[in-house]
């Protein structure tokens, strides 16, 4: 399948997904036990997302600043996120504290 | 409240959370532009997705060369928190036109639904509620097109020894403080994390929907024990 056709399958069912509950206006609601789950996909999502782009190298597990200074970058802009709230000084901080440990490591 | 200006407080609403908007929309210029799919694909994803989590990660996995079935399947469950949205805006664009009812869900963006939905516990009026949807939503769609065509166009002269792929990871660091606000929804995060790097050699870049799911199951169960 062509990386247009992804796009277009994968934007169809974005819209699908913000449209479906509005979509039955008037059924009944929806319990809450249902949309439940939902709640956690963010918090999920986005940890299976960070964790092996920062703590793996080629499929193997590396720690060591020196030949992985991602992982300490990225406990950085961990610890700017949490106190800053912001996007936009977690990338200010990640990016910085990456090129520092690339510069002296 | 005069029914005129509630586009105009939308768009105002949303002022202040263009300092996160923005900036990962250049990100996400300058990560598209530097992809296989080239910048032209990049941003189209900005018009036909409209979500900047599953674009990121659309353009991250069809980049690595993911199977496609498996790149769509990581999207949606990426997008499947719009439904919780969706649940809470039907009673509201329940009252709207037709054409607003299928037109509007395609600009429910995070940003979007949070600040309609603060607005809407303090005003009644439909025609009002519509508008400031509709403000929002434009001022966050045209910020987003900006963003991003900016990114495309800055990403193409920026050296790679910048390392700027890591900024992917930053973004879903900042999405992820931002979204852990409970103790289940913490467990969900480390649970989530874990697991998708015990699963990484999953077959077809599965490792991903593993991980979600299993952070979701996790804080669930935790939702459960600590309530």
């Amino acid at each position: 399948m062509s990386a247009a056709m992804v796009i277009l399958i994968i934007g169809i069912g974005t819209y699908l997904l913000r449209f479906s509950l509005i979509g039955f206006v008037g059924e009944r609601a929806v319990p809450e036990w249902a949309l439940l789950p939902l709640r956690y996909v963010p918090p999920a999502v986005f940890a299976a997302l960070v964790a092996p782009a920062v703590l793996l190298q080629d499929g193997d597990f590396v720690l060591l600043p020196a030949a992985n200074p991602r992982a300490l970058a990225t406990v950085i802009a961990l610890a700017v996120a949490w106190r800053l709230r912001s996007v936009a000084a977690t990338i200010v901080a990640g990016m910085g504290a990456l090129w520092l440990l690339q510069a002296v490591l | 409240m005069p029914l005129k200006e509630g586009f105009v407080d939308g768009s105002k609403a949303v002022w202040p959370l263009l300092i996160g908007v923005v900036p990962f929309g250049l990100v996400l210029g300058i990560v598209a532009a530097d992809s296989s799919i080239g910048p032209v694909l990049g941003y189209a994803t900005s018009i036909v997705i409209f979500g900047g989590a599953a674009q990121l990660a659309t353009i991250q996995l069809l980049d690595e060369g993911v199977v496609a079935a498996v790149v769509i399947a990581t999207a949606l469950v990426i997008g499947s928190r719009h439904v919780m949205y969706s649940a809470a805006m039907a009673p509201h664009f329940g009252e709207f036109p037709r054409w607003a009812r299928y037109a509007l869900p395609y600009a429910l963006t995070d940003q979007a639904f949070a600040v309609s939905i603060v607005r809407y516990q303090d005003v009644t009026e439909p025609v009002y509620k519509r508008r400031f949807f509709t403000g929002a939503a434009l001022t966050l769609w045209g910020s987003w097109q900006l963003a991003t065509l900016t990114g495309i166009v800055v990403g193409g002269q920026l050296p790679q020894s910048l390392s700027l792929e890591f900024a992917i990871p930053l973004v879903f660091v900042a999405l992820l403080v931002l979204t852990v606000r409970s103790r289940p929804e913490f467990v969900a995060a480390i649970v989530g994390g874990v697991v998708a790097v015990l699963a990484i050699s999953a077959p077809y870049g599965l490792g991903l929907i593993i991980g979600a799911l299993s952070g979701v199951a996790a804080g669930l169960l935790a939702n459960r024990i600590m309530r």
